[in-house]
């Protein structure tokens, strides 16, 4: 496409971005996720400096295993905030499904994997029920889901019972958590991402070239490419030496991959960011929004349920603070803090891992530095705030530096 | 031009809102590869004629006609099937989503393949068609894949207009296409338009700047109070003619009517 004599300057400049422009584009968030790795790396620094242990196999495995449960909810809840919506029922959500697990598995001695299906549809229909309240009477997704925060905390206690707390024993349960794959398995594993990942680059990078649309980008996928397969080896490297790779890791990062995929590659995702970015144009270009919105409430149930399924399969147990304590801030803290908008249209499914990382790093860093809770809040308060600001900052330099 | 069946005919077409009668029994017309320039005044019914016209607000009473054939628009969808594409002031845009997204918004193209299960998005195939379309419209936009939030007012409004061909329509209605434009972008749009017109589409622009629609129509329909109030050969009449008709204080032009008994509704 040639420049037109007609070309503003700032048109001109889009061409060709200056060093300034690239700086100013990481602040601004187009590359936010360059700035959580960042922030990774020096959370990971600090705490290294402090206690050698944070770093050594044994820990980091610990790390992973600790950041599934808020991973899993994350993934849904940045369905949730992409909508520009929010959804205050998520911890309370995964409490109540993971309590009709147990009560179906324990206490009626249900097949392991109805009882799991149960709980997951326990959730979808949670979702699906707030979904629905939200958008067909139009109250705000806020008041409906904490609205739902303290019905589905009271129907937690009540299905629970007198005993307020269920241990579950069924080992196809206990064992989502609880599982370490051999070093050969972890290394197929890691064979098979990096090839996948390598065939889809390959597959897509031809399909342009044959559509004679104009790509610059090879070095830049290679260079994708290359990080991707390395942090791959590393991960698995270092969760060899020590138990394994756990299911638990893998579960996870399926659900981020899929659910990546569906809102980036897919025309639900995309109505999705449509639907996040300007409803009404959305509504205008013929998508239902509604069905849109009911359909991301529930993603964020069913997500919520699964994260409540990998709890109580870590704890072996289900209780009266199942989803509860600071599960749901920190669910949604993790996709803010790693980039995803809280005023909708703006985000990855990646932040709900990348995002679960800093917080879960944060957390198991200052326990190993044997701090108090009191001080674990404020930090990642501290943190959040930090997180949202700078999101802020960025809609704001967007809103007066976009428009000529 | 302007001869033969009408694209679109709108015959006695009345619309209320409560005590306010935005349309009163207009008449309008518009033919293949002719562009109306629709004027008039703050609440003299041009967006609400054309929001009849887009199946937003339907009307209360009153025909329209779709080559030469009665039809009913009762919402948006209806229009769009009938081929009338609106491209509204507000541009209906998501700024989060690049040039190609918000082109194929709504009518997303999926892959052949596998990944039809999942809907998948055919990403290259929406590119190379947004590309063809952009450039036989000759309009530049830096990268088919910038947010539409980091483009000017022009850029954006080209995009806008872009987007309603996509459909294939017959008809197209611009609203203020040129409102908040700088000079050359303002040129750009007007271009466009022109490029609409040799695509013998019907065109309808509403707008508040009459240099601007005399730039471009071939006839000027006015509006005041709800009604129709004159109706101009853009060659045949001058500015001073289309204000009169628009303020009601000087000669009508064909159709002199009294719109104040509009004031009385």
């Amino acid at each position: 496409m040639s420049p037109t004599e007609e070309a503003s300057p700032e048109e001109a400049g889009e061409r060709r971005p200056t060093t300034g422009e690239t700086v100013r584009r990481i602040v601004q968030g187009d590359l936010s996720s360059f700035r959580v790795v960042l922030g990774l790396v020096v959370i990971a620094i600090i705490f290294q400096v402090q206690e050698d242990r944070f770093l050594s196999a044994e820990n980091l495995t610990n790390l992973m295993l600790q950041i599934t449960t808020i991973g899993l909810i994350s993934v849904g809840v940045v369905y949730v905030l992409l909508l520009g919506e929010i959804d205050l029922s998520v911890g309370a959500v995964s409490g109540l499904s993971a309590a009709v697990m147990a009560v179906l598995s324990v206490n009626h001695g249900w097949n392991a994997y109805l009882a799991i299906a149960a709980a997951v549809a326990t959730g979808a229909a949670i979702g699906c029920l707030q979904g629905t309240l939200f958008s067909r009477f139009v109250v705000p997704s806020f008041v409906v889901t904490l609205a739902g925060l303290l019905a589905w905390e009271g129907a937690l206690l009540q299905v629970l019972g007198k005993t307020g707390s269920l241990n579950i024993n069924d080992p196809k349960i206990t064992g989502l958590a609880n599982i370490f794959y051999s070093d050969t398995v972890g290394w197929i594993f890691a064979a098979v991402i990096i090839g996948a990942y390598g065939a889809a680059l390959v597959v897509g990078y031809r399909r342009r070239v044959a559509a004679g649309l104009g790509d610059t980008n090879a070095i830049s996928q290679i260079v994708r490419f290359v990080l991707l397969a390395a942090i791959v080896i590393a991960a698995v490297a270092i969760l060899n030496s020590n138990r394994g790779v756990p299911l638990a890791v893998m579960i996870l990062l399926a659900f981020v991959v899929g659910m990546e995929y569906v809102a980036k590659q897919t025309t639900f995702g995309r109505h999705v960011f449509a639907v996040g970015g300007n409803a009404e144009a959305a509504r205008r270009a013929g998508i239902r929004v509604n069905r849109v919105r009911v359909a991301v409430f529930t993603i964020s149930g069913t997500m919520a349920a699964i994260g409540g399924v990998m709890a109580a399969s870590r704890l072996f147990a289900v209780n009266q603070n199942s989803g509860g304590n600071e599960l749901l801030l920190l669910a949604i803290a993790g996709p803010v803090i790693a980039g995803t908008s809280l005023f909708g249209g703006r985000g990855s499914v990646w932040t709900a891992l990348l995002g679960a990382l800093v917080i879960g790093s944060i957390s198991n860093g200052m326990d190993l530095l044997s701090l108090s809770s009191a001080v674990k809040l404020m930090v990642t308060g501290g943190v959040l705030l930090l997180a949202v600001l700078v999101d802020a900052v960025a809609r704001q330099q967007r809103q007066t530096s976009g428009r000529v | 031009m302007a001869d033969g069946t009408p694209l679109l005919e709108l015959e006695g077409v009345s619309k209320r809102f409560g005590p306010v009668q935005a349309l009163d029994r207009v008449d309008f017309a518009v033919h293949a590869g002719e562009v109306i320039g629709l004027v008039g005044d703050n609440g003299a019914g041009k967006s609400t004629l054309v929001k009849a016209i887009a199946g937003i607000h339907s009307p209360d009473e009153g025909t329209i006609r779709f080559e030469g054939e009665e039809v009913r628009i009762k919402g948006p969808q209806d229009a769009t099937e009938l081929g009338i594409a609106t491209v509204y002031q507000d541009l209906a845009l998501c700024d989060n989503l690049d040039v190609v997204a918000n082109l194929f918004l709504g009518r997303e193209q999926v892959s052949a393949g596998p990944g039809q299960v999942s809907r998948q998005l055919d990403e290259v195939n929406m590119e190379h068609e947004t590309a063809d379309l952009l450039s036989n419209l000759a309009v530049t936009i830096p990268s088919l894949r910038s947010e539409v939030g980091t483009l000017s007012g022009g850029q954006r409004q080209q995009v806008a207009v872009a987007r309603s061909l996509l459909g294939d329509p017959r008809v197209v209605l611009l609203d203020e296409p040129t409102a908040a434009l700088g000079v050359p972008q303002t040129k750009q749009v007007l271009e466009l338009i022109r490029r609409l017109r040799e695509r013998d589409l019907g065109v309808v622009v509403i707008s508040h700047n009459l240099a601007d629609v005399f730039a471009v129509a071939d006839r000027v329909f006015v509006l005041r109070l709800g009604r129709a109030a004159g109706e101009f050969k853009a060659e045949e009449t001058t500015e001073e003619h289309v204000v009169g008709a628009i303020t009601g204080l000087g000669d009508g032009g064909e159709r002199d009517q009294h719109a104040e008994e509009g004031e009385n509704s």
